[in-house]
């Protein structure tokens, strides 16, 4: 089974912008790559999701490098990035789009590039898509019952969540950290995110997510020509370092057993689905 | 040449309006349209015989005119295309007329694909111009793989609304809360509420578009190509 899908290279990457690195979840690539794109007119406008307190996530167009700053962390929750697309055209005036979304998000916008039948004048704006790596995904109040519940902490004094190494993470603005296992997190998935089997956003122009890299640092895929153009001039003009891949602890390898992990166990899901007589996209 | 007609049976116009609006693009990239007949635009009074005949609205079942049409575009054409909502499902003639009153008499309109064989619908109130264009080029080219989202819908798609995301995704455990059928509506009649979507029905015209519109009901693979 493919992994991966289309990509061009994969390398790891962070950051050289302070302020960016200060709220970033890793390496910050989402947030540099919007920030670049806007300071430099490859972008107008972005589609982020904003922190709407307490990790609420709601989403938002961005046309400043601050307002992406603001927005700039995950959120684990649902965030419908894509339902403010037409929005970002039709009352922000935006002409060249940059979407960051889960593997879900990417491939609903990469439908309706292809089939854009409610989306008049929409696909040529659309100039960059970011995709995040994502194994499932928490209803608001299913992440706020880990929180809570589970890890013993109020959601007003959250200031980051972060998956990794197995575990959930709490970290409060008292200075504490909770965690517990993921295994603890499993009933309070979106059921929805059962039958998806994507793991590393494989229709997007970039994906990036924290596996694979050392702490601080994020796994880029670069899959498409547009994606590799901005890539590279970002890496020229000094707003990312790059590594090898080959060269980072734990590399590749873990990428790549997630997501089969994921496809393997979400392909079974989709079976079963269909025994039960359930419908499965197709 | 290709030879493209334009019928208009109960509707606003707008799907034409759609149409004209990427008319020179189609120009540009096919160079081998030649619209044959169109009402609004050109001065043809019969439907002559054509390659592709866009039909754009319901058919009036109180009015013989409009069946005696719908059944002539059928002999005429080789590939009858619905063009929106009106004539895929019946859109704002048949569920959520509003304002627009028709004549007194004509209380009962079907979409076009319930009286006559179609190939291929297109949901959407007005679809985008970019669809039309994409439909046609397919057309043109034969690429069934592209078309065949379209062809479905011409078979079983009699009926629309955005319960349909709630029956289908929603309540089948699919939906995800991407919000791209919030997007797509073009009347605003759909809110997220908690990542999912919520029907305004007073505001729901009945086009298609967010159902059409919604990865986790069909996706199809050709998407999956990335460059």
């Amino acid at each position: 089974m493919d992994p991966f899908g289309t990509y061009k290279k994969v390398v790891s990457a962070r950051s050289t912008l302070k302020e960016v690195l200060k709220k970033a979840q890793d390496g910050g690539i989402v947030s540099t790559a919007f920030i670049y794109g806007l300071e430099n007119n490859l972008l107008d406008g972005v589609i982020v999701a904003d922190n709407a307190g307490e990790f609420r996530a709601i989403p938002k167009v961005a046309t400043t490098p601050e307002e992406v700053l603001e927005a700039a962390g995950t959120k684990y929750t649902v965030c419908p990035n894509v339902s403010v697309l037409k929005s970002a055209v039709r009352e922000y005036g935006c002409e060249k789009i940059g979407v960051v979304g889960t593997p879900c998000q990417v491939r609903a916008v990469r439908k309706l590039m292809k089939y854009p039948i409610g989306f008049r004048h929409i696909p040529d704006k659309i100039s960059l898509i970011i995709g995040i790596f994502c194994m499932e995904n928490f209803p608001y109040y299913g992440l706020k019952l880990i929180v809570e519940e589970h890890c013993g902490v109020k959601m007003e004094d959250v200031v980051k969540l972060d998956i990794g190494k197995g575990k959930f993470w709490v970290y409060t603005k008292w200075g504490e950290t909770k965690a517990v296992k993921l295994k603890e997190t499993h009933p309070y998935e979106q059921i929805a995110c059962h039958v998806c089997t994507d793991y590393t956003a494989e229709l997007a122009d970039i994906s990036t997510g924290s596996v694979g890299s050392p702490d601080g640092w994020s796994t880029v895929f670069i899959r498409t020509t547009k994606g590799e153009e901005i890539f590279n001039k970002m890496v020229e003009d000094g707003y990312l370092e790059v590594k090898p891949i080959e060269e980072v602890k734990p590399g590749l390898g873990l990428v790549e057993k997630l997501a089969l992990t994921k496809k393997e166990k979400n392909l079974k899901e989709i079976e079963h689905r269909k025994e039960l007589g359930l419908p499965v996209p197709y | 040449m290709v030879k493209v007609a334009h019928v208009q049976l109960c509707s606003c116009c707008g799907c034409l309006v759609s149409l004209a609006d990427t008319y020179e693009k189609l120009l540009d990239v096919l160079n081998s349209i030649e619209l044959v007949y169109c009402q609004t635009l050109a001065d043809a009074r019969e439907i002559p015989e054509c390659d592709i005949a866009l039909v754009e609205g319901s058919v009036c079942l109180d009015d013989h005119h409009s069946l005696e049409v719908a059944q002539e575009v059928r002999k005429k054409a080789k590939i009858v295309v619905a063009l929106g909502a009106c004539a895929a499902t019946g859109g704002v003639t048949r569920y959520s007329k509003g304002n627009q009153l028709s004549k007194p008499v004509h209380s009962s309109f079907s979409p076009l694909t319930e009286v006559i064989k179609v190939d291929l619908a297109i949901p959407g109130c007005p679809p985008s111009p970019e669809a039309i264009v994409d439909v046609i080029t397919a057309a043109l080219n034969g690429d069934m793989e592209y078309l065949h989202p379209f062809a479905e819908l011409a078979e079983n798609g009699s009926e629309a609304c955005g319960c349909d995301v709630i029956y289908k995704v929603v309540n089948k455990s699919l939906c995800m809360g991407c919000g791209t059928c919030a997007a797509a509506c073009p009347t605003r009649a759909i809110e997220m509420e908690d990542g999912r979507p919520n029907i305004i029905k007073e505001l729901c015209i009945k086009c298609g578009a967010c159902s059409v519109q919604c990865p986790r009901i069909r996706f199809p693979e050709l998407i999956e190509k990335i460059e």
